[in-house]
């Protein structure tokens, strides 16, 4: 659709970005980031992902020159070192989760303003603000003041304002936080189709894994000021590196299990296995668990049952005293009571390194 | 009130009220009819006039002049003043800062002649100094910049301008841009308040003046205290007229900016 096919003139040369050592210590002392060195390639959108607290802002400010990493940290686009650059230095194209759309200014004026602080020649300005709207389908807004537009309005408004100056690099920061769930799915896709269609180079930041998961061409999972895994949606999903980015990333099973002799005893199901004797965890995701009649690993009673459409997740108490989780498709029919036995492929286990 | 049941409580409240309305009132109102009065002690038989009116401004125009000047030149200081006062307190949120803001409510916490003593000590030595409009300038000064300081720091503090600079800051615009195209225009109806607030102030200041005017500088307010103390009633009546036609718009003003602001929160 539009946002494809008119992106054209607002294409640029996709930058890379690259952290060297960059940790952050606030002026009360607290350590927001341990040193990190991260690139991000030209044309992807990496998106950071943790939880509240963890330096997913504070690495986006270091990026955006809106901080200054502690002594020894250098921030690259490309070849170029621009840690001692200021953000209007920098050329960087930033969205808040408040917008930060001027009040003072209707929506042409917001989008203009970084034209106008360039000293574009006036047709140009007006032109390329023009086909900007356009291709944010937002042409008949172009008179309206800020506080008559609604949520989502704004913040198309604040990536207008963003793109039409050609950054090298676009800064995200929970752009989607503000807005409700509905709008927020539109305008995630509307996001996902402009940045592939710009390839620009892009760094989001979010809370949320599903956005994380639908945007992201690499994603980089944070947890207290540390990099916990680097890697596509799939790598994180199915090889999580350790038990952080497991249980942080969907749902996770914890299944007890025994090591004895070099072999790992889950239930009624051996396996060789490699690793000290004792007992262990192993995991693996509800969508990788089977309900079964006969046969079966482990052996339960169905707890809970909620029917979700396309599937119904299923909470199994099993022997030890532990639930597991299980999604079975939509048309299983099972009660709270029932008996059931649960299988699995043991190719879809995984292991971790204990991290204690 | 629901309904059309007013029991003896809602009269009795509401005789109460327009009677203290009536003693605000009715000496203003007296006032201002004296000055217009050919007689006083006769009283308005005597027939109306706008003789005091014109007496007052042809003795007193320079007095009215005055009062003006110092309003607009306190207002254009405590604009350049106030305004970066209230910005580096907004965007630097500490334990500093925040001593500052307490301080501001000091000036208006001690009374104005105390104030005026202190400057009298400090730079009545300077003659030339002591003698002009100027010394009076830096009373009035003193005692409104806090007024501007935070009708202006409110407002800031209610639009995350740390926000609004660093998005603009992104798009490339340097301070003296972000300063003049992002924070001025957006603090606009901090600045309105206070500088209405200001000029009003200044116009109406008597306490600080009078202990620092001369004979050659008098203000509106004093020069009003001096016609009640020495002449006709009538000329110090015709003299609260002419007060009240310079002060009225600006409350007016004020308060119509006040209620704007409030209407687009
Ligand atoms: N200006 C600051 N001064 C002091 N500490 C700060 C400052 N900004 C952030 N921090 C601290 O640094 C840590 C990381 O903050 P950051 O804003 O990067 O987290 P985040 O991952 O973006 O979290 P959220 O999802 O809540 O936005 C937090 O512990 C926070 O309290
Ligand atoms: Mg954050």
């Amino acid at each position: 659709m539009s946002a494809t096919a008119k992106s054209d003139s607002f294409r640029v040369e996709p930058v890379p970005v690259r952290l060297e050592g960059c940790s952050k210590t606030f002026g009360n002392g607290a350590r927001a980031l341990e040193p990190l060195d991260l690139t991000i390639r030209g044309g992807e959108t990496m998106v950071f992902l943790g939880p509240s607290g963890c330096g997913k802002t504070t690495t986006l400010r270091l990026i955006a020159g809106l901080e200054s990493p502690d002594p020894g940290g250098r921030v690259f686009f490309g070849d170029e070192d621009v840690t001692r650059l200021p953000i209007e230095r920098r050329n960087v194209g930033m969205v808040f989760q408040s917008y930060a759309l001027f009040p003072n200014m209707n929506v042409a004026q917001n989008v203009a303003y970084g034209l106008r602080v360039r000293s574009v020649e006036r047709r140009q300005r007006d032109r390329r603000v023009d086909e900007m709207l356009a291709m944010m389908q937002m042409a008949d807004l172009a008179g309206r003041r800020i506080d008559q537009l609604s949520g989502g309005q704004r913040q198309r408004v604040a990536l207008a304002r963003a793109l039409v100056v050609r950054p090298r690099v676009l800064l995200l920061d929970e752009p989607l936080t503000a807005l409700d769930a509905k709008l927020r799915d539109g305008l995630r896709l509307e996001i996902d189709r402009l940045l592939r269609g710009l390839g620009i180079t892009a760094v989001y930041v979010t809370h949320d894994q599903g956005e994380a998961m639908a945007l992201g061409d690499r994603i980089t999972v944070m947890a207290r000021g540390r990099v916990a895994q680097i890697g596509t949606p799939q790598d994180i999903y199915f090889r999580p590196a350790d038990a952080f980015v497991a249980e942080f990333i969907g749902t996770m099973n914890r299944l007890p299990a025994r090591v004895d002799d070099g072999i790992l005893q889950i239930g009624s199901l051996q396996l060789p296995w490699q690793g000290p004797a004792g007992t262990t965890t192993v995991l693996i995701r509800p969508e990788d668990v089977r309900l079964q009649d006969d046969d079966g690993v482990l052996t339960g009673m169905v707890s809970v049952a909620v029917f979700l459409g396309d599937r119904t997740r299923v909470v199994v108490d099993v022997a030890d005293g532990s639930s597991i989780i299980v999604d079975a498709p939509g048309r299983t029919s099972v009660a709270r009571g029932d008996t059931v036995r649960l299988g699995f492929d043991p190719a879809r286990l995984l292991s971790l390194p204990d991290r204690s | 009130m629901a309904g059309g049941s007013r029991g003896p409580a809602f009269w009795g409240q509401l005789a109460f009220t327009l009677l203290v309305c009536l003693m605000l009132v009715s000496p203003i109102v007296l006032s201002l009819l004296a000055g217009v009065t050919q007689n006083y002690f006769v009283g308005i038989r005597s027939g109306v006039t706008l003789r005091w009116v014109e007496e007052v401004l042809r003795t007193y125009s320079g007095t009215i002049l005055l009062s003006v000047q110092i309003a607009f030149a306190c207002l254009a200081c405590t604009l350049l003043l106030g305004v970066p006062a209230a910005y580096v307190l907004s965007r630097h949120q500490g334990r500093a800062t925040r001593l500052v803001e307490e301080l501001l409510v000091m000036p208006v916490a001690i009374p104005g002649l105390a104030t005026a003593l202190a400057l009298i000590i400090t730079y009545g030595g300077f003659g030339d100094f002591r003698r002009s409009w100027l010394f009076i300038l830096v009373g009035h000064v003193l005692f409104t910049l806090p007024f501007m300081v935070r009708a202006v720091l409110a407002v800031m503090n209610s639009v995350d301008l740390a926000t609004l600079e660093e998005g603009a800051a992104s798009l490339g615009a340097g301070f003296v841009r972000r300063f003049f195209g992002v924070v001025l225009p957006n603090c606009m109806p901090g600045i309105l308040a206070g500088s209405l607030m200001v000029v009003t102030l200044s116009i109406g200041e008597f306490n600080l003046t009078w202990l620092l005017h001369t004979p050659l500088g008098k203000t509106l307010p004093v020069g009003l205290a001096d016609a009640y103390a020495s002449l006709r009633i009538e000329i110090g009546s015709a003299y609260t007229l002419i007060f009240f036609v310079i002060i009225i718009p600006c409350l007016v003003l004020m308060q119509a900016v006040a209620r704007r602001g409030a209407g687009s929160k």
